[in-house]
């Protein structure tokens, strides 16, 4: 038994902390189709707003409800800040921007290095995700269902905002024809750097769950990235559903693989596995039927 | 409630996927790829017609080794600092050249090529992972130079150009495996890093184990990049081992501790004995590991004579918060052994030190250690701590003073190196 829960709960848990990570990429990459390489390093911002403000706030028990709309706000910004100076140049030429935020990467991550030190920073849980529930055996830590809990919670934000709001029905606007868009009004620039705005942000959110199973370290975000572009391209390029099947199926394989081989061996066969998949499916998952003329 | 959204640039789209996963990939593989660095057979041109003597501290002050390395720097400076304010090395004045390895094997190489032979210097000290250590043998051996490494490691290597300063594996993982013994424990868990140190360390632990009738009920690693232990600790609640023994490097550490501590594991059940976690590291693990254990050589709470001394000077000149540790404690031990075998050679020139370097002895904090003139390794006493709730440790097992240094295990008849 155990070896089929624990695999499963454990998979899950990794896949909804994916799923964060990719939700953000899901709106840059998949909708604006911005490759942004320095979207972990919004994870690892997220991260240290929780060790920040666990120094501020020493209530273990409320820093880190707090940490999570701060974190939101401070990746955000500095997703806004690096649309601004740097990615707006760029629309249309792709490759340009992933290579230029390769460097951005890396520039935030030795950054990171000066402020923080190399030496990851410790992030204490709170109190209340303390402890585990025994589920056919396997100890099922009260964290990996907060995981579940935020990333679920954070799906139906989004999914809401994109489809019920007025700023959702521009972005939607716009990522369907840019040109048309702008004929109607729509303020284009302004829409995109919201959508980078939340887009980063949500990476910043999933920082903070990161952050309750590693601490921080300026390296955090590199672990992720990989992973993260994975679930998006799996998942087919324009859709939050298939970015959610894919986030899970990717956390669940990688937990099984894991269960029979070893975690070295996991991550291979995972992405052997996305490799496969593509080549016979190379638009993903769910494709989108577009009248587009591009 | 999903989305369903059409997309403008669907083929430039996919052409950028496409771009990203070939990115990653060759990004990866990149960061494996790694070039030796050719010595040149240049003769010494040390210069010891001064009143000075040049030293090379070759440590890495940048990258993700900084953190550690820069306490060995600090303890390497303190160390020169004493000898020359005692009157130097046979009466010259230490003058020491720092360089940055920067956390990269290729620059290390890269470092001390310059050092033995741009800069002159007499001896380098520093190097801190197996990957700068091999990367720098064939340089010092190519110019005949001299290196002196501090950081405990998995053996099996002995140059004539490098002294080994920190410990072997039978001066730490095989007392660390009689302590277990002494302890009663039947049944061990291995965690571990993929690389590899924790692989030879875990292969000499299987067979000691397999000879002290300890029972492996598994064996587990995850890559030094990846934090999440979720499902490995799960593994260990299930095993319900005796003991962990743990060979985890680094920040996966405070993943692993957390994961642990989270599925309900605690000291009481399955402690862990660890071999890289010490004073710098038990506070920094988010989680309080009072009543684990570590096995080294050195810790702060080792009562000696030299070691108040080495305590007070290095918080005198460092700062009053900062520990003192097992590598940072085998880097100043390196200066003075190398202050005395200079001495017992009245020479500065590698052959007339490697001559006469057998049994020269050292008053270190850790204890008296001793030169072994055959591997260039020293004599040192293992000691297994047991952390407190200042994050400092408690001495509870040690071994019968000094173990004579076997990097090859040699004089270990249940040992097979070429085993799986």
């Amino acid at each position: 038994m155990d070896s089929f829960t624990t695999p499963l709960l454990a998979g899950t848990a990794t896949g909804a902390l994916l799923l964060i990570a990719a939700l953000g990429l899901a709106l840059t990459f998949g909708q604006m189709g911005v490759i942004n390489m320095a979207h972990g390093e919004f994870l690892m911002a997220g991260a240290y707003t929780a060790f920040l403000t666990q120094q501020v706030i020493s209530n273990t028990d409320i820093s880190i409800l707090v940490a999570i709309p701060v974190a939101f706000v401070v990746a955000g910004l500095l997703g806004l800040l690096l649309e601004m100076t740097v990615i707006s140049w760029m629309y249309r030429r792709p490759l340009d921007t992933l290579l230029v935020t390769v460097g951005v990467s890396l520039v935030l991550q030795q950054l990171a290095k000066d402020i923080f030190g190399a030496q990851g920073d410790p992030v204490e849980s709170p109190g209340w995700l303390d402890g585990n529930v025994d589920v056919f055996g396997y100890n099922w830590p009260y964290r990996q269902m907060f995981t579940i809990v935020l990333a679920l919670v954070s799906l139906c934000v989004l999914a809401a905002l994109l489809k019920y709001s007025s700023f959702g029905r521009q972005i939607r606007a716009t990522v369907q024809n840019r040109d048309l868009a702008e004929t109607v009004g729509v303020r284009t620039r302004v829409v995109d750097r919201l959508t980078f705005f939340l887009g980063s942000g949500l990476a910043g959110v999933g920082g903070v769950a990161v952050s309750l199973i590693s601490g921080t370290n300026p390296r955090l975000g590199t672990t992720y990235i990989i992973s993260a572009f994975l679930v998006v391209v799996a998942g087919g390029l324009g859709q939050l559903k298939g970015t959610v099947i894919a986030a899970f199926a990717v956390g669940i394989a990688t937990a099984f693989f894991a269960d029979w081989t070893s975690a070295s061996m996991a991550q291979v066969a995972t992405f052997a596995l996305v490799v496969v998949f593509l080549q016979l499916r190379p638009q993903g998952l769910f494709t989108v039927r577009s009248r587009g003329l591009a | 409630m999903i989305e369903r959204l059409p997309l403008v640039h669907h083929s430039r789209s996919r052409l950028a996927a496409g771009a990203v996963l070939a990115l990653t990939v060759s990004l990866g593989l990149a960061a494996c790829g790694n070039k030796d660095s050719e010595g040149s057979s240049a003769k010494s041109c040390v210069d010891t017609s001064g009143d000075t003597i040049k030293l090379g501290f070759l440590n890495s002050t940048s990258g993700a080794m900084a953190i550690s390395e820069q306490t060995v720097r600090d303890s390497l400076t303190l160390a020169a600092e004493e000898i020359n304010a005692d009157g130097g090395i046979l009466g010259k004045e230490i003058e020491f050249v720092e360089e940055d390895g920067a956390s990269d094997p290729a620059i290390f190489a890269e470092k001390i090529e310059k050092l033995l032979t741009g800069d002159c210097v007499a001896a380098v000290f520093g190097g801190w992972t197996s990957a700068s250590r091999k990367a720098m043998l064939p340089v010092v051996e190519a110019n005949n130079g001299l290196l002196f490494y501090p950081v405990q490691y998995e053996g099996l290597e002995a140059s004539e150009n490098i002294y080994y300063t920190g410990a072997t594996t039978n001066q730490q993982i095989i007392p660390a495996m009689e302590f277990l013994a002494d302890e009663g424990v039947e049944t061990l868990f291995l965690a571990g890093s993929d690389y590899v140190f924790p692989r030879t360390a875990n292969k000499i632990i299987k067979q000691y184990a397999e000879e002290l009738g300890i029972e492996i009920v598994g064996e587990e690693y995850v890559p030094l990049d990846d934090d999440d232990w979720t499902t490995q600790v799960a593994k260990i609640v299930e095993a319900e081992p005796d003991f962990v023994f743990n060979t985890i490097n680094g920040s996966s550490n405070v993943g692993f501790i957390k994961a642990y501590y989270e599925q309900g594991l605690s000291p009481e059940t399955s402690p862990i004995i660890s071999v890289s976690i010490a004073e710098e590291e038990a506070p920094a693990m988010g989680k309080d590991v009072t009543g684990q254990y570590a096995a080294w050589n050195y810790f702060q709470s080792v009562e000696s004579p030299a070691n108040a001394t080495f305590i007070e000077a290095f918080q005198d000149r460092f700062g009053s918060e900062r520990p003192t540790s097992d590598p940072m404690e085998a880097a100043y031990t390196s200066l003075y052994l190398y202050k005395n075998l200079v001495e017992a050679a009245d020479s500065f020139d590698v052959d007339d030190i490697n001559e006469s370097a057998d049994g020269v002895t050292f008053e270190a904090p850790e204890g008296l250690v001793t030169i072994d003139g055959d591997n260039h390794h020293i004599a040192k006493t293992a000691l297994i701590g047991r952390i407190n709730s200042d994050n400092q440790f408690d001495v509870v097992w040690s071994s019968d003073g000094p173990i004579e240094p076997d990097p090859f295990l040699e004089g270990y008849s249940w040992w097979d190196a070429s085993a799986e």
